[in-house]
């Protein structure tokens, strides 16, 4: 299958490639190209020209720093799977290590999918319930944007046609706090089929903060705000849990498609958030769990 | 439509011979792989980014070439099936995909066997979960895998008493 023909520019720097979009107008970046090169054979994109990201140096990178993790806009997926900077956010690594299969990771961006805004991608779920911020650069100037605000909608952010993401900085989550991510799918190359990502910060028996956000099950990642309130300030019992997936079912708002119903996504998201929190709670006691994708 | 698209020269090393090409942007690797270099070892079975039967190495990292432009691939070394062996001997993993039967009809092996070098040259002995998780991206629709893990396990055993 063969895109639409297409010009094709090879930009030297994220600046240059800022004001390539706002030259040629009708443009599209190309990072990983793990979702636009599929969108592209089957015709959905027809950009009549491509900035190519991925001879800029200097863009693939995770740093460490005052209390901060900093990801380059085109570091793979893979790169972060293997990253122990990385690891220490256990949450970022269950999700990194979980997208799609080996090659899909080996070319797929961290800043392509945040772009892409799709509904079922695993980035955006995982990375709203820590404190999230995309650095946006324009040909003049950058800002910075709360993840929560970038995505605005299905495919849909608050990047302007001339504008690109440069960087995406993650708080790193304090002491005492851990989580997970499950995502439940029928094959590694198929987005999951609903998916849940669960911070705890814990200060001894009590749940001192909670974040959960899901995934698959709504046009954007759902942040479960009154899951999170059935934790907070409570113990971790089977109680408060069963309250947690309660809400969590209740703000769900899946699609019926050939993945599942309805109520069958509904169930789905309660009970990986079930898991999840258990996951997290161990692990913010400083159990080694493995946790990630699941397969039907 | 733009009316004239200029084509792009680039460079690649493939199974470690130099090429210059100009490439039409749109041109997908595996096009380039099989049309334009005839190595049709590398094979396309879905075209849609599922199926792995059109896995190579990049850099030594497996990517699925019916999805990365030609362009892409300029300044890098790829490796495709046919780059394996060495001095007319099999590679130790085609090897083992013949002798533990990892194949019925050979369409995905190709893919299988990439995969399975980028698997190995990371981890000399994995397990078998770390070789369900490594050909995640590589469906067989004969083999019902037993076998395609034999193999794997079979060439880390060859390769590591080597
Ligand atoms: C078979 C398959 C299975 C997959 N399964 C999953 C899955 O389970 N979970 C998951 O999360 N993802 C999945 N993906 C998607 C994968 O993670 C993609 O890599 C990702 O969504 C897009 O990243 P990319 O770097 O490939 O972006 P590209 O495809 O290159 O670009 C995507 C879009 O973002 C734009 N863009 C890219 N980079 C930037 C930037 N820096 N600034 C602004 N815009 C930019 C592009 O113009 C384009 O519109 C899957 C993909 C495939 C092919
Ligand atoms: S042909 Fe490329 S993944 Fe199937
Ligand atoms: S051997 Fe036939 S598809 Fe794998």
């Amino acid at each position: 299958m063969y895109p639409r023909a297409f010009h094709y520019h090879r930009a030297g720097s994220l600046r240059e490639a800022a004001s390539m979009l706002s030259e040629f107008g009708d443009a599209k970046l190309l990072a990983g190209g793990q979702s636009l090169i599929p969108l592209m054979k089957l015709r959905y994109a027809n950009p009549s020209h491509l900035v190519d990201l991925n001879f800029i140096e200097g863009t693939s990178y995770i740093k460490e720093e005052s209390g901060v993790l900093r990801f380059g806009a085109l570091t793979r997926h893979a790169e972060i799977e293997a990253s122990t900077v990385a690891g220490k956010i256990p949450i970022i690594h269950d999700c990194a290590a979980g997208i799609a299969d080996v090659q899909v990771r080996n070319r797929g961006t961290i800043g392509g999918s945040l772009a892409e805004a799709d509904p079922s991608g695993d980035w955006a779920t995982v990375l709203i319930t820590l404190q999230t911020e995309v650095r946006c650069q324009k040909s003049q100037g950058d800002r910075r944007v709360q993840l929560t605000d970038f995505i605005k909608d299905a495919y849909t952010t608050a990047l302007a046609q001339d504008e690109l993401v440069s960087e995406v900085v993650v708080k790193v989550p304090p002491k005492g706090s851990a989580g997970a991510y499950l995502a439940f799918k029928r094959s590694a190359p198929v987005y999951p089929t609903a998916s849940a990502a669960v911070q705890l910060t814990m200060d001894g028996e009590t749940c001192k903060d909670a974040a959960i956000a899901l995934g698959c099950v709504g046009l954007t990642a759902i942040k479960a705000k009154d899951a999170e309130a059935a934790l907070r300030g409570q113990r971790v019992t089977e109680k408060t849990i069963a309250a947690a997936v309660e809400a969590a079912r209740a703000v769900a708002d899946p699609q019926s498609d050939m993945r599942g119903s309805v109520d069958y996504k509904r169930m789905l998201a309660g009970s990986l958030v079930k898991r999840a929190i258990d996951i997290a709670d161990r692990r913010a006691r400083g159990e080694q769990v493995e946790a990630g994708h699941i397969y039907a | 439509m733009p009316d004239v698209i200029e084509k792009v020269a680039i460079k690649l090393t493939v199974n470690g011979k130099a090429h210059s090409l100009e490439v039409e942007p749109r041109m997908l690797l595996v096009e380039l792989i099989r049309e334009a270099l005839d190595l049709t070892g590398t094979h396309v079975g879905c075209d849609t980014t599922y199926c792995g039967a059109c896995t190579v190495l990049m850099n030594g990292a497996a990517v699925k070439s019916c999805t990365v432009f030609a362009v892409q691939a300029d300044g890098a070394e790829l490796i495709t099936v046919e780059g394996l062996e060495r001095d007319g001997q099999l590679h130790p993993i085609q090897k083992a995909f013949g002798d533990a039967h990892g194949l019925q009809c050979g369409y995905c092996t190709p893919g299988l066997m990439l995969a399975t070098a980028q698997l190995l040259s990371q981890n000399k002995q994995p397990s078998e979960k770390e070789i369900r998780k490594a050909i995640a991206g590589n469906t067989c629709r004969c083999t019902g895998y037993q076998n395609i893990l034999k193999a794997i396990q079979m060439a880390a055993q060859s390769i590591k008493g080597a």
